[in-house]
């Protein structure tokens, strides 16, 4: 088993950091990969387009992960408290992460955004705005937008987990001793929460640095280009597999870095399973 | 100090039960409508002619038909929904059988370094797939397996590993050591111990982990974009054919992203009490 995961997961990172230091382009050279050194990094950090796919994979990445944090976080609190139909609200609340992304993308392309027949500028009509053309003039918005939507239920379900295990009597002993809503939350629900944040924002991160549909589908222009797709274009269609490679690595330590918190969060949870099962 | 922090006792015990709870109902119904309610649209799109889906104002009123829907079938939508299954199902299969020794060995029966070894398993899903397609499509071109549901199968394989042996390895440790004991001391040999005791009560788990591991490779779009071309191409490339043949006609669109998202939206649903525990890794119960 081991073996086939080393096999199947390593093998191409290694053959990817050996073809960053080689000249290989599939349409001109057929003799294979050339070894030039760093060359191909000097390139693409010399190269506007690649540091502009990096700036907006940055802005992209944060801008969804904190907008579904929040929302995520609004959510749980509210639908933790006991009403009638809650089950359904959550229910209807998980249903747009199960939904198809690709088809997410073009919903929201086709339908939500569209500047003559879209939802959100007949919503917004009322308000005296004129048709606007969201992914042409609010590219990057739009698509944080997207996935904010996509993503939201994922933080809510996690943080909901984290306030359904916080225990029912230190809160009625706080409010006994008088804290007030906003101190219980302030200094009870936050401290307990955090554990479930940090996992939820490291795994959403790990998870949105990656997205691609959104992207391909929805507003495949330079002002949302992020570094997979920009990857994507620069692997097939300009077949230019060195620089590529080059590339794939940067991304690789970008993500190994976010991953590195992430492994310390999932040791804290490792420990915390143990210690329960003892 | 006292006071300040008195009054807002109260106003708590009024929102709990009073007209602020009220609100706060109201205010979760409302955020639960909108956002459901880009999924409805697409539902209800997918119902009407293509005239009633793109006008301005919506219409919420309109005769309802399933021309749509038999256009989508029309235009090809078997092959992709059968590689899609076909890739998820297979894929699936082979994850849990992999998967299953492998967390016995971590949980039941910890082997040496078990610490590192579910770390090792865990930094591989976070490598992103866009820094390894390169060497993946090379290869696959070299093995003659671009485009073909074998090559899907594997990847979907190693991509959904990890997940499924951390998640099993969580419902296995769960399993008292008592029981797993006593079947020991009962003459059970390692076979009859793992069919018989283990495996019964592990099965719900078994099920909510395929169950997340099909929704992951039913709507991965990266590699099956990058590695299919014609034969293997699965259901999210039949949106994207889809679009590319007929256009951006709303109604048609609606009613192909529907079928495509279908089986999902039933698995998650099916699934709804183990999402969070598979999104966690495990983690969180």
């Amino acid at each position: 088993m081991m073996i086939v995961v080393l096999i199947v997961t390593q093998l191409p990172f290694l053959i990817t950091v050996y073809y960053s230091l080689t000249d290989w382009n599939l349409t001109t050279s057929s003799d294979g990969p050339v070894f030039v050194g760093f060359a191909n990094y000097v390139e693409i950090f010399s190269e506007p387009e690649f540091l502009q796919a990096a700036g907006n994979t940055v802005v992209m990445t944060v801008g969804a992960v904190v907008v579904s944090f929040l929302l995520g976080l609004g959510l749980a609190l509210l639908v933790n408290r006991e009403f009638f139909g809650r089950g359904i609200a959550r229910t209807l609340l998980i249903t747009p992460f199960l939904v198809l992304p690709a088809a997410t993308a073009l919903l929201w392309k086709t339908s939500m955004f569209s500047a003559s027949y879209g939802i959100i500028n007949w919503v917004l009509s009322p308000l005296g705005l004129g048709p606007i053309d969201w992914l042409g003039q609010f590219p990057m918005l739009s698509v944080i937008t997207i996935l904010s939507w996509q993503w939201t239920p994922f933080f809510m379900l996690i943080l909901l987990a984290g306030l359904q295990s916080e225990d029912p009597s230190i809160i009625e002993a706080a409010s006994v001793d008088g804290a007030g809503p906003f101190q219980r939350f302030r200094h009870l629900t936050v401290p307990h929460l955090r554990p479930y944040s940090e996992l939820g924002i490291v795994l959403g991160t790990i998870y949105i640095l990656q997205t691609f549909d959104a992207v391909y589908l929805a507003a495949p222009g330079s002002a949302t280009t992020n570094l997979p797709y920009y990857l994507y274009q620069r692997a097939f269609r300009g077949l230019e597999i060195g620089q590529a490679s080059a590339m794939a690595v940067v991304v690789l330590i970008v993500t190994l870095i976010i991953a590195s918190f992430g492994l310390r969060v999932a040791s804290g949870l490792l420990k915390d399973a143990e210690g329960k099962r003892k | 100090m006292t006071a300040t922090a008195i009054r807002p006792r109260s106003r708590a015990r009024v929102r709990r039960r009073g007209v602020g709870g009220k609100l706060l109902t109201a205010l979760t119904w409302v955020l639960a409508v909108v956002m459901f309610f880009p999924f409805f649209w697409m539902v209800l799109s997918g119902f009407k002619p293509e005239a009633a889906a793109v006008t301005s104002p919506p219409q919420f009123f309109f005769q309802p038909t399933l021309d749509q829907f038999a256009i989508a079938f029309d235009n090809n939508f078997l092959p992709y929904f059968i590689n899609s299954v076909t890739a998820s199902v297979a894929s699936v299969l082979l994850v849990i059988a992999l998967a299953l020794p492998a967390a016995y060995a971590l949980a039941i029966r910890p082997i040496r370094k078990w610490r590192d070894v579910m770390f090792f398993l865990l930094t591989t899903r976070m490598l992103p797939i866009a820094g390894a397609i390169i060497p993946i499509y090379l290869i696959a071109n070299s093995l003659g397996i671009l485009d073909r549901i074998v090559t899907l199968v594997i990847l979907y394989t190693a991509m959904n590993l990890p997940l499924a042996v951390w998640l099993i390895r969580s419902f296995l440790i769960e399993i008292p050591m008592e029981v797993i004991e006593a079947s020991r001391v009962d003459g059970a040999n390692f076979f009859q111990q793992l069919t018989r005791v283990i495996l019964p009560m592990v099965a719900p788990g078994l099920a909510a982990t395929a169950l997340l591991c099909f929704i992951f490779s039913w709507n991965e779009f990266f590699l099956a974009r990058s590695l299919t071309s014609v034969d293997a191409q699965t259901v999210p490339l039949y949106l994207v054919s889809f679009i590319s043949t007929k256009g951006l006609f709303w109604a048609k669109l609606s009613a192909a992203s529907l079928l495509a998202t279908l089986p999902v939206v039933i698995a998650g649903l099916v699934a709804q009490k183990q999402l969070v525990r598979g999104l966690s890794l495990g983690a969180i119960k």
